[in-house]
């Protein structure tokens, strides 16, 4: 059993003494400044605490969450892999630098970038790859509106039923109405509803490949004639890229754009919710599209190339989560080659959850998963009035953190568990038998999970009393 | 291959489950299966060299470059800090139980946010400021159901560019400025109408400070509209937070991150009550636990993409949160006084910097009258060989907006030592 670390820890605003300084800053230079009275800060109410205090702290905050280096993080869709150290030390000689000095004071910079957008081309199949977006949904929202500004007059954006939240989000976003088609029972793309949906308003399909129950899309090809027969784009949303990377190639199937998430696929920490970054590939004819600047390379100097007519713009302040992308690019320069061991072993440990827990959990749909498998636990709801979102919870009571839940939503009381290739066989086995052993639990001593968890920092916590009466700051309280 | 532990294990686990590897990807089809030339795996040390040597590459300039993304002091103990993998390993806090940490840091974020700008809810960041304003402009039309967004023509080029960009279907006006730079009030008046929502910048990308912002806020409310705020969160450690804004939004990188050639950034979203249920991006709440113990959760999902797909008040998923601990990290330890006093000192250092400029002979520091806080004008009518001049000099001059005009920024971190050399350098530019 796992026991996580409680402390009762007052709010900063609690903490706070009076007349307490945590800083020091040197003198001035010249002569006060006086600031026209009615822009002068009257009251600046913020807390008032030492060094040590803010120390302990954030120090104790630390010991009561949870992350990829505290224990096995199975969080489908999200590819919580181990983030290697020697990247986080490297990407920080990078951090100096400010992102609008002159081009010949940042070539290292401009390097890394040039060089990560040469290898996420040749990882994805496409001809010229942005690095701007910040994250996912934002790669998704950048090719949306490349798509729009390509598909004059074309309204619609087709989107599986499988598909993650920001897909729909994104292409609305963009100006886009979103047409839903049905999974068909092998849980992939349906043909014929695809085919019925898709006409001359169809601006594109996005699709994940493999899809979010971790079942390759075997008719990839087809799908892509008929999209593109009708006049469509295709777009790749990149989060389960760490199924088939150094594999195959979504530019090989048929894809026009495609994004990355860093943050799943190469490795970079997920920082309790972000920074990630998610850059852009397109392939050929959709390049000038891009935004602005891409990083060039003439042989000799690197510099910012803003030579793209038909842009859609900017998505970001400056180029994106550089420090995001040094790690990642850092990461795929260790890997090389060893990223297509990476998904080989990603997979399967996938298929070894799968093989080892469908006895005791209903898996909906065909069995040979990729990355990530989806259980169902509608039949132990059923018979023990136990819910996934409980099974959920008293995974956290041996230490592992909760799959991620009631996603997708074509499965009914879904688990998505993704284990990544940094898990050891030890570890697998470990989940394997605590996912049995709660199993049994649902019905022998059902409440001991519906009360679950009981060895985290605090017991299970009543959201419906956060959304109807929001307290969003200390001044709420 | 280090961070891949069943390498070893393969074979007994393929034996387990009776399968080859090949078996695995048996659904993939064979013509989509090529190799793809990918270099040799490297070892620690040697990444180390190859990326040592590629920093190498980049000069260390004494630099007075500003313009979003800013060189501020950060206390040793906030890397330190950050560097808690607990923190930084772990991913959106969809289990709370187990992630309180994450989500108690969060909330003190969102509440240090509010007192700083006197907002009354803020979310757990937006990506940075330029996509803040984006959002900001959405949820602008979304509250009015005008599609008129109105921007001061003394804008940030990159800003407008992203608003405009990621709001293709909103119709941007421009307003124009008086002779001290402030928004010209009886040009506002003109394009406010029928606008859903106006927004201003204080202090100015030009890094003046407008007095005129209250009569901007009356204009914009008479009008209907929504008023908007973008400011530099230094700057409220001594100047007011513009009281009759709707929305503010920022940058909050100052607080605790190093430059990163502009990212990671932080984009600060703040907004009044009546806006919270439209608002873009995760919030983080207070409630209890079953026993009555106090906790923290995500909360008001409903507005949010992966319960409300295409009717989702944002796309935003991952967003920005470390970005946001560094941030509370940073305003609890600066606290009331040491936020205070680093919003005077750059203030005053800029303002020492920017009279020994104008000092210069064919040099003129502000264009505007009007107080400067951390960031001010340089004029020279051939800036662009000023420019060169400096580099020659190892010194990176301020973001030139056009060929005789370059914005400077000054922090606490600029020493004398470093003002004289950069005056020394100007003194010595000649035609
Ligand atoms: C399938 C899928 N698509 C898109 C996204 C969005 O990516 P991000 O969170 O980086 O914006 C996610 C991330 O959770 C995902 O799992």
């Amino acid at each position: 059993m796992y026991r996580q670390a409680k402390f009762s820890e007052p709010l900063l605003r609690e903490k706070s003494v009076s007349q307490r300084v945590g800083y020091s800053l040197p003198e001035p230079l010249g002569e006060p400044v006086t600031i026209p009275h009615s822009l002068v800060r009257k009251e600046l109410p913020l807390p008032e605490l030492s060094e040590v205090d803010v120390v302990r702290h954030f120090t104790r905050l630390s010991e009561m969450n949870f992350g990829v280096d505290t224990g096995t993080y199975p969080l489908g869709s999200c590819t919580m892999k181990y983030n290697p150290k020697i990247t986080e030390e490297l990407s920080t000689l990078f951090s100096g630098f400010h992102p609008l000095q002159d081009e010949s004071t940042i070539q290292g910079c401009l390097e890394v970038l040039y060089n990560l957008q040469e290898y996420l081309k040749l990882i994805s199949g496409t001809a010229a790859v942005t690095l701007q977006p910040a994250a996912g949904a934002g790669g998704e929202l950048t090719g949306a509106l490349i798509i729009k500004a390509c598909q004059k007059g074309r309204t619609e954006m087709v989107v599986p039923d499988s598909a993650h939240g920001t897909n729909p989000a994104s292409a609305h976003m963009a100006g886009f109405d979103v047409v839903e088609i049905p999974s068909n029972d092998q849980g992939t793309v349906d043909l014929e509803a695809l085919k019925s949906a898709v006409s001359e308003k169809t601006a594109g399909l996005m699709l994940t490949n493999p899809n979010t129950l971790g079942i390759f899309e075997k008719d990839i090809l087809q799908v892509a004639d008929i999209v593109h027969d009708a006049g469509g784009l295709l777009y790749y949303d990149g989060a389960n890229l760490n199924a088939i990377a150094g594999i195959c190639r979504p530019g090989d199937m048929g894809f026009d754009i495609v994004h990355f998430n860093l943050h799943k696929t190469f490795s970079t920490p997920h920082g309790g919710g972000g920074p990630g970054s998610g850059p852009v590939g397109v392939c050929e004819k959709l390049k000038s599209y891009l935004p602005v600047p891409l990083i060039g390379f003439n042989g000799k100097d690197y510099s910012f190339d803003y030579d793209l007519p038909n842009t859609i713009g900017k998505v970001h302040g400056f180029y994106g989560n550089f420090q995001v992308a040094v790690k990642a690019y850092i990461y795929a320069v260790i890997m090389g080659s060893d990223i297509r061991t990476a998904s080989q072993m990603a997979v399967l440990n996938a298929n070894y959850l799968a093989e080892n827990l469908k006895d005791h959990y209903e898996m909906p749909y065909q069995p040979l998963r990729k990355h990530e498998i989806v259980l169902s636990c509608e039949k132990i709801k059923r018979e023990t009035d136990c819910r996934a979102l409980d099974i959920a919870k008293r995974l956290l009571d041996y230490g592992i953190h909760a799959p991620t839940i009631y996603f997708p939503l074509i499965v009914h009381e879904a688990l998505m568990i993704e284990p990544t290739e940094s898990e050891s066989k030890e570890d697998l086995d470990t989940f394997i038998e605590v996912m049995i052993k709660i199993k049994n639990e649902c019905y022998t001593t059902p409440d001991i999970v519906k009360e679950a968890p009981h060895n985290t920092a605090v017991g299970r916590l009543d959201e419906v009393k956060a959304a109807r009466n929001p307290v969003l700051a200390w001044n709420q309280i | 291959m280090r961070y891949i532990p069943n390498v070893s294990e393969q074979e007994l686990m393929l034996n387990q489950m009776n399968m080859t590897m090949e078996d695995l990807f048996k659904d993939i089809p064979d013509h989509l299966k090529g190799e793809i030339p990918l270099q040799p795996p490297m070892s620690d040390l040697e990444v180390s060299r190859k990326i040592e040597a590629t920093v190498q590459k980049n000069k260390n300039m004494l630099s007075f470059l500003g313009s979003g993304c800013y060189n501020h002091y950060i206390p040793s103990h906030i890397k330190e800090l950050l560097s808690r993998s607990e923190f930084y390993t772990a991913y959106t806090p969809y289990q709370p139980e187990i992630s309180q940490g994450m989500l108690q840091a969060l909330f003190e974020y969102q509440s240090l946010i509010c007192d700083l700008t006197g907002m009354d809810v803020c979310n757990s960041s937006n990506y940075d400021w330029a996509t803040a304003l984006a959002e900001a402009a959405l949820l602008c039309e979304r509250s009015t159901g005008s599609k008129k967004f109105v921007v001061p023509d003394l804008l940030s080029p990159f800003r407008k560019r992203v608003l405009t960009t990621l709001a293709p279907d909103l119709e941007v006006v421009t307003v124009s400025h008086d002779e001290r730079g402030h928004i010209d009030l009886e040009d506002l008046k003109e394009k406010v109408a029928h606008a859903g929502g106006v927004y201003v910048e204080q202090p100015s990308f030009y890094g003046f400070l407008h007095e005129n912002l209250s009569s901007v806020g009356d204009i914009v409310h008479d009008a209907s509209a929504l008023f908007a705020v973008g400011v530099d969160p230094i700057s409220l450690g001594c100047i007011n937070p513009e009281s009759s804004a709707d929305i503010i939004i920022g940058d909050g990188q100052g607080l605790g991150l190093p430059q990163n050639f502009g990212g990671p950034l932080l984009g600060i979203f703040a907004c009044k009550k009546a806006l919270l249920r439209k608002m873009p991006g995760r919030v983080i709440g207070m409630t209890e636990s079953e026993s009555g113990e106090r906790g923290f959760v995500m909360t008001l999902q409903t507005r949010e993409q992966h319960i409300r797909r295409e009717k989702a008040t944002s796309n935003i998923c991952t967003n920005q949160a470390l970005c946001a601990v560094a941030a509370a990290m940073y305003l609890a330890t600066m606290g009331r006084q040491g936020l205070k006093e680093v919003a005077e000192l750059c203030m005053r250092n800029a303002n020492y910097t920017m009279r020994k400029i104008n000092d210069i002979p064919g040099f003129e520091s502000p264009i505007f009258n009007a107080p400067h806080f951390k960031e001010f004008t340089v004029c020279h009518p051939q800036y662009k060989n000023v420019h060169t001049h400096l580099l020659r000099n190892n010194i990176q001059g301020g973001f030139m907006v056009n060929d005789t005009t370059a914005i400077y920024c000054v922090t606490e971190m600029h020493s004398t030592h470093d003002i004289d050399a950069l005056v020394t350098a100007l003194e010595g530019f000649h035609v």
